[in-house]
């Protein structure tokens, strides 16, 4: 095999969080391997391509045109009668953003792993976590027929919505069937699209979800579909909403599809816990998605940084036990943890209306000028004309 | 037990997400189940593409083992 037996800091999965955190820990001085079971880093890609800009504001990463195609000025978000309200970049700042091509993004963020450092093995899968005594030593790698034990002081699960480290580490990632997306999303040609908007429909055409149209170009977007499990009855339904969505839209009348991608999200509220002696996990893997909008990779990625910025520090100090490792679970959570919390609340909520609720909070937020977007003042605009849709909310407001 | 239409499947893992039991590995496109599967059918719901089906096999007759 390619690599050497032993080292400080194995990251298990290539995707964002985990580059990220091979990247922070290597430029720290630590000796990281990063372990991807695809043949390929960023492919096939298994996500919507939208990233709000607060990424940019957290993490060393510079927008080069191989992956940041499409910066758009705002979001629209459709009501089931068609009326939409439009949150503008300039009000709603980082929460719209930009539409990227992730499997040159993903390779983008590995080469900035390799360069501090990191050594990268693909087409390898972690096949066990292995212990000594209860006590993680490393992992048990498997490569083209050979498989291979190395050692590592710490093991990073960044291996996503259906990590197998996070399990096999002890931690409960079940999911609730509300807490569970199940996505099929098409990259299609030959549209001719306003590039500016990234557009999302709610209702009925996607139940507990939500339909998108993330623009690459005026020719080319991502349309897709997440539907939440507790509200699917069969199966093939994301399919079949997702089609139905698409011949019922002029728009898609002369496209053609040019690749298809599918794939579970979560949409909880994080794991209270994601650290434990030897271990750490980040990104979808620690359920750091945003539960509003099924977005992984800004979150992924600002607490890849500090994983891996700690993971370096546990190095320098040979201490690798849970207690240590607060720093890291403490680090995250100050940037991400109230978010989550508040967007879970909004998602529990906005998932409980109808057509008829949700026609009427377009109408008042399309309605009223809103200065910015927080909850705060959302809800406010709703009570002041429909008290009922926000009655259990009072306390938020 | 689950039945894949490996026709249908696009590997990406959504049903090991969803499985209660994590009865399910994906190894790059290769989709086991092992012996953990209480057949709750949440897999079959979770994939987007219809790939997964549940046989009912409660009521069937299992011929006995003759030695």
């Amino acid at each position: 095999m390619f690599f050497k037996d032993s080292y400080d800091v194995i990251v298990v999965g290539g995707g964002p969080s985990g580059s990220t955190a091979a990247r922070y820990a290597a430029r720290n001085g630590a000796d990281v391997l990063l372990v991807e079971k695809r043949q390929e880093i960023g492919s096939p890609v298994r996500c919507g391509e939208g990233v709000s800009m607060e990424i940019f504001k957290h993490v060393d990463i510079k927008p080069d045109s191989s992956w940041f195609v499409n910066q758009v000025t705002g979001a629209r978000i459709f009501g089931p009668s068609g009326k939409f309200i439009l949150i503008d970049a300039k009000k709603a700042g980082d929460e719209v953003g930009a539409v990227i091509e992730r499997d040159n993004f993903d390779k983008y963020l590995a080469t900035e792993a390799a360069r501090a450092g990191a050594e990268i093995a693909t087409k390898t899968s972690v096949v066990a976590l292995n212990r000594d005594g209860g006590e993680i030593t490393g992992v048990r790698v498997r490569r083209m027929g050979e498989e291979k034990d190395v050692s590592a002081k710490l093991v990073i699960g960044a291996d996503g919505f259906e990590s197998q480290i996070a399990r096999w580490s002890g931690f409960n990632t079940n999911l609730k069937t509300r807490d569970t997306t199940s996505n099929l999303q098409y990259r299609m040609t030959n549209l001719d699209l306003d590039p500016r908007f990234t557009d999302f429909y709610i209702g009925s055409v996607a139940p507990g979800g939500y339909v998108w149209i993330f623009p690459k170009s005026r020719e080319v977007a991502n349309v897709g579909i997440g539907l939440l499990l507790s509200k699917i009855k069969g199966p093939s339904e994301a399919k079949d909403y997702l089609d139905a969505f698409i011949e019922n839209d002029i728009r898609f009348k002369n496209a053609s599809i040019m690749e298809t991608v599918s794939g579970g999200v979560s949409v909880s509220a994080p794991l209270d816990k994601v650290t434990a002696d030897r271990i750490m996990l980040v990104g979808d893997a620690a359920r750091m998605i945003d539960p509003l909008t099924g977005g992984g990779i800004s979150n992924g990625v600002i607490a890849g940084k500090v994983c891996g910025e700690v993971a370096a520090e546990a190095v320098k100090a040979q201490d690798f036990s849970d207690e240590f490792l607060q720093r890291y679970e403490k680090g995250w959570r100050e940037l991400l943890e109230e978010k989550l919390y508040r967007d879970y609340m909004a998602k529990e909520k906005l998932v409980s209306l109808d057509d008829v609720a949700l026609d009427k909070l377009i109408e008042v937020m399309s309605a009223v000028r809103l200065e910015n977007l927080s909850t705060k003042e959302i809800l406010t605009a709703i009570r002041s004309k429909y008290p009922e849709l926000v009655k259990e909310f009072e306390d938020l407001i | 037990m689950i039945e894949l239409n490996d026709d249908k499947c696009m590997h990406c893992g959504a049903c090991v997400g969803a499985c209660p039991a994590n009865a399910i590995y994906l190894n790059e496109v290769i989709l086991d189940f092992n012996d953990d599967c209480t057949d709750c059918g949440l897999c079959v719901r979770a994939c987007p593409v219809g790939a997964l089906s549940l046989i009912r096999t409660r009521g069937l007759k299992v011929p006995a083992v003759t030695a």
